[in-house]
């Protein structure tokens, strides 16, 4: 097992390896979206309370859920390359961070788009699940701004990886904010007790619109890995080799 | 299709979202390609410089 770890953690391989399963994740991925456009926006059928407006569902809770998947893995990476001195899991949770607040971003914009019609305003000051989503959001720049003020790679990965672990403390709140404190924002569709509470002309093209989504965040997260440590070997051997070898294929 | 376009109403928010979301995916692909040419450029550069002795 350790041996299997160490070969797939050994940067050379890894780039590897990332490069020829990116596809394997983006295809399908696009599959998916595609099926989940089609269920979501023309087979199911209007809410009974919020009409049309509904559909907004399916780019908004993907991208809450991303937002928050990408945090934990970001700070579970960290974590990890802290505690084992992991060179690759520093890299992982360097590459997660941009796209994360990217994900994040977007919840926040097509939940006030959502917001707008069915609170009757674009943003509520002071609620929980908003504000909670919103700290994140800065948790990321945060995490991104150590990370660019640092010119040393092995102490920005350190600092950046504490940030990142005390900062995991807002994801529990965020996820919970609506059932512990009163908030406009719904409590959980999905994750709920007995099940998801939707029909399943409506919950199946979420459920392909999440796990499109999440593959698509995984090709995004490879190609942004592999790039991390192309960056971090830069002065080694196997780059120089990579470089050279293709500049003469490219001839 | 002016059914579909106007979402009962709500056609300018639902659109907004699905567009945005577009863009976003977009721009993150986008931007991960551009990071990983200008790093293999820069390492490219500094291994030619370098000649064989570096």
């Amino acid at each position: 097992m350790w041996k299997f770890i160490h070969k797939l953690a050994s940067p050379p391989h890894f780039y590897g390896l990332a490069a020829k399963i990116i596809p394997w994740f983006f295809l399908p991925g696009l599959i998916l979206i595609i099926y989940g456009l089609y269920g979501g926006l023309l087979l199911a059928p209007p809410d009974y309370q919020q009409g049309d407006a509904f559909r907004i569902i399916y780019v908004h809770v993907p991208s809450a859920y991303l937002s928050l998947m990408a945090y934990s893995i970001m700070a579970i990476s960290a974590g990890i390359g802290l505690i084992w001195r992991l060179k690759l899991a520093h890299a992982v949770a360097a590459a997660a961070a941009p796209i994360g607040a990217w994900f994040t971003f977007l919840a926040l914009a097509t939940g006030s788009l959502w917001g707008r019609p069915m609170w009757g305003t674009w943003w509520e000051r002071g609620d929980p699940r908003l504000t909670s989503e919103l700290v994140m959001l800065f948790l990321y720049f945060g995490y991104m701004a150590l990370r660019g003020a640092i010119d040393d790679t092995a102490k920005a990965d350190r600092a950046s990886a504490v940030l990142a672990l005390v900062g995991a403390v807002n994801v529990p709140i965020i996820h919970f904010s609506v059932e512990w404190w009163s908030s406009l924002h719904q409590g959980p569709t999905l994750m709920k007790k007995g099940g998801p509470a939707m029909d399943a002309a409506m919950l199946y093209p979420l459920l392909a619109m999440i796990l499109g989504f999440t593959l698509i965040f995984g090709a995004l997260l490879l190609r942004r890995v592999r790039t991390e440590v192309l960056y971090r070997e830069r002065r080694t051997r196997w780059v120089r080799h990579l470089v050279l070898s293709s500049a003469v294929e490219k001839k | 299709m002016m059914e579909l376009l106007s979402m009962g109403g709500y056609g300018a928010y639902v659109w907004s979202c699905f567009a945005l979301t577009a863009i976003v995916i977009a721009i993150c692909e986008w931007r991960a390609r551009a990071r990983h040419r200008q790093v293999y450029r820069d390492i490219e550069v500094r291994v030619k410089a370098l000649g064989d002795n570096g």
